[in-house]
């Protein structure tokens, strides 16, 4: 019985998305549209939330795990939230005519076909299904970036477009370079690009093509990770799309990327006589977290700033992740989670700041907790979340990261606490002015629109003050899958 | 694997080499577009090769995607977007073409040393296939960083999509060929459908990337 509930729960995970999307794209009312995106997304959360107590067999093409669950369901999470506030998100854009209903209908297609995309690329078994689907969910996002048509809107989708097809591309030669190691062992055909085989029999692997093939695929889909120095399109495309998007982006899709890192490097723990992996994510997270960090600073918009910090958490994680072992994998899974709640609430936030302002400047944006008193002070609370200072989960798994390299490489953690107290000192000179500043304006917003943000909200409180047996439980038992 | 056999496919192989180097050095748009054209039926032909050596006829399918898709219907539709956009003139790069050229030779050096002894344990049929294979892609690279305008970006994409290709149809059955070479297919036709809908939006009077960066929200 189990089994066939979790079959059922695979296929509403998967089918439940792409039917989704050519539904959405033949209803031309927004309002039905949207209220079937929550709805859809709801649903597709349940599904994801099922296969943590029901998992069907493997196949060859897809796979559900201890690993992708945590993935799988902190994505639906943030995809039903972000689902709700784009409800109310469009109806403004709309309002102002940024967006045609005609456009909307597109958006909402594209909005469930990214779920699908992200939900199969977590799920699939399959190096080359997983390439595929990382790639749909590129070309989804680069449409949604560029939706305003307007020259930035523009440019940052063909920035976002070619660059993230350079690093698919080099993410597919290293896939290639993975198939070819392993069908010397495993045979031709399918069976050498199923992943379970692949790590299963990794020790037998040629070591030099493993090495060679990381290397390829640690820069491409560490593109799309957003990791310096391959980072370049990532602020645009979250500072000029729609806000939902960029919660998306920064809750969901760096982390797609991330946990196809993650596969593959599970492929090189396997074989003794490889480079070791974690070096170079260490390497590459921590130019990410320190250059990401002096960004901050100089930022004049505020989706973009948010976006520079993006780029310094995925660098922690990666770091984390670099690091390996119990604790520091446990810190690297807690950040990922915290980070995609936290980072989302605060572009939900700044999606109606930027709304209510009519702009994104960080110099024409003042005194919030006046004009706007409840947006004002959610988001001063999200930034004090976000820069990882207590009783938030940020700080409770920077400060786990923190003590577990102290530990292990001193000169590290200290490059490590001056990363982060650069990026904690640049986002509070900003969110100053932005909070506390001098204005006479008023602004009217209901309050229900902000439930998503303070629901994020305090779930991180929640998890930073106390976190429940079975959830550390669990992802113990995935950090330690994780190496 | 008769040696006759093992020629024709490193022959072909090296033909794309020679080609993306013909591409490096074009300095006008349509002869752009016609190199390229070439350099997609070189790759059919490079893949049908290796469709009947290995006895996989999907990868036949490859091969003429790769003929008809790339060989034909993207650059007749980059010409006339090129005729209609008006940039049939020269094409502006970053570095001179001499420092290029020699850049570019660089890089095959690196190709072939990085991938010969990584690949000892394969035949060398597949070991010079994927060192054939790297130097198209790193040349691909080459030419996106060294060109400024957007078509001629984007040929250097697709340049460098078919030295992935042609790396994936030497990989000894290797499943999913036919389905990721026809996702790449989609993603270049999206590309170039974007590249007319600047056009077609008229937001841009050029396509040149330069003009683009003024638009950037950080010059405000």
């Amino acid at each position: 019985v189990s089994a066939t509930v979790g079959q059922m729960a695979l296929a509403g995970l998967l089918g439940i998305p792409a039917f989704g999307a050519l539904l959405l794209a033949a209803i031309p009312r927004y309002r039905i549209a949207a209220a079937l995106n929550v709805t859809l997304c709801a649903l597709t959360l349940a599904s994801a939330a099922a296969l943590y107590w029901q998992r069907p067999e493997p196949s060859l093409y897809l796979l559900v795990d201890d690993v992708n669950t945590v993935f799988l369901f902190v994505g639906s999470l943030v995809g039903f939230s972000t689902s709700v506030f784009s409800a109310g998100y469009i109806a403004h854009e709309l309002q102002t005519r940024r967006l045609k209903p005609r456009d909307l209908r597109f958006y909402h297609a594209m909005y469930q076909m990214l779920m699908f995309a992200m939900n199969l690329a977590l799920v699939s078994n399959n190096i080359g299904l997983m390439w595929v689907a990382i790639e749909l969910a590129t070309l989804t996002t680069v449409m949604m970036v560029g939706i305003y048509r307007t020259n930035a809107a523009l440019e940052a989708a063909w920035k976002y477009f070619i660059l993230g097809s350079v690093g698919i591309a080099l993410a597919l030669f290293g896939t290639i370079l993975v198939y070819l190691a392993a069908q010397e062992r495993l045979g031709q055909g399918m069976l050498a690009m199923a992943w379970d085989r692949i790590v299963a029999r990794s020790d037998s692997f040629d070591p030099s093509l493993l090495n060679l093939s990381f290397v390829f695929l640690l820069l491409g889909y560490g593109t799309k990770v957003g990791l310096v120095p391959v980072h370049a399109w990532l602020p645009d495309a979250h500072a000029e799309g729609p806000t939902p998007i960029s919660a998306v982006l920064s809750g969901l899709l760096l982390n797609v990327a991330l946990f196809a890192l993650l596969r593959f490097k599970l492929i090189m723990a396997g074989n003794p006589h490889v480079l070791s992996p974690g070096p170079m994510m260490v390497t590459m997270g921590l130019a990410s977290l320190v250059f990401a960090g002096f960004m901050i600073y100089r930022r004049r918009d505020i989706k973009r700033m948010f976006a520079y910090s993006s780029i310094e958490h995925m660098g922690i994680i990666t770091l984390a992740f670099g690091l390996g072992g119990p604790l520091a994998s446990f810190a690297g899974l807690l950040h990922m989670t915290m980070h995609s709640l936290t980072k989302s609430a605060i572009f939900f936030g700044v999606g109606y700041i930027s709304q209510l302002e009519g702009t994104q400047r960080i110099a024409d944006i003042r005194g919030l907790t006046s004009s706007q008193p409840l947006l004002g002070w959610l988001l001063v609370v999200s930034c004090v979340a976000i820069a990882g200072l207590p009783p938030f989960g940020v700080f409770t798994s920077e400060f786990l990261l923190v003590t577990s390299t102290f530990a292990r490489a001193p000169w590290l953690a200290i490059l490590l606490v001056i990363g982060l107290l650069i990026a904690f000192s640049a986002l509070a000179t900003r969110l100053h002015g932005l909070a506390f500043g001098d204005t006479d304006k008023q602004h009217a917003l209901s309050a229900w629109r902000l439930a998503p943000m303070t629901l994020h909200l305090l779930l991180v409180a929640a998890a930073g003050v106390y976190l429940p047996a079975p959830i550390v439980a669990w992802f113990r038992h995935v950090a330690s899958q994780l190496g | 694997m008769s040696p006759l056999q093992t020629d024709i496919a490193h022959l072909l192989a090296g033909s794309m080499v020679l080609m993306s180097f013909l591409l490096l050095y074009q300095d006008r748009m349509f002869a752009l577009l016609n190199v390229f054209a070439l350099h997609a039926c070189v790759l059919a032909c490079s893949v049908g090769w290796q469709a009947y050596q290995q006895r996989a006829p999907h990868l036949f399918i490859t091969a003429l995607i790769a003929l008809v898709f790339k060989g034909v219907i993207i650059p007749v539709a980059l010409r006339r977007i090129v005729v209609q956009l008006g940039i049939h003139r020269t094409i502006e790069t970053v570095v001179s073409i001499g420092p290029t050229m020699l850049f570019g030779i660089a890089l095959v050096g690196l190709s072939i040393v990085v991938m010969l002894p990584v690949t000892q344990a394969e035949g060398a049929f597949v070991r010079e296939d994927l060192a054939f294979a790297l130097s198209v892609v790193l040349l691909g690279f080459l030419m996106m960083v060294t060109r400024r305008n957007a078509v001629s970006q984007v040929i250097g994409f697709m340049s460098l999509e078919n030295g992935l290709v042609l790396a994936a149809s030497g990989a000894r059955g290797m499943p999913l060929v036919v389905e990721i070479s026809v996702g790449f297919s989609v993603l270049i036709a999206f590309i170039v459908v974007g590249i007319f809908l600047f056009r077609i939006r008229e937001r841009f009077d050029t396509v040149d990337l330069q003009a683009l960066d003024m638009s950037r929200g950080e010059s405000m």
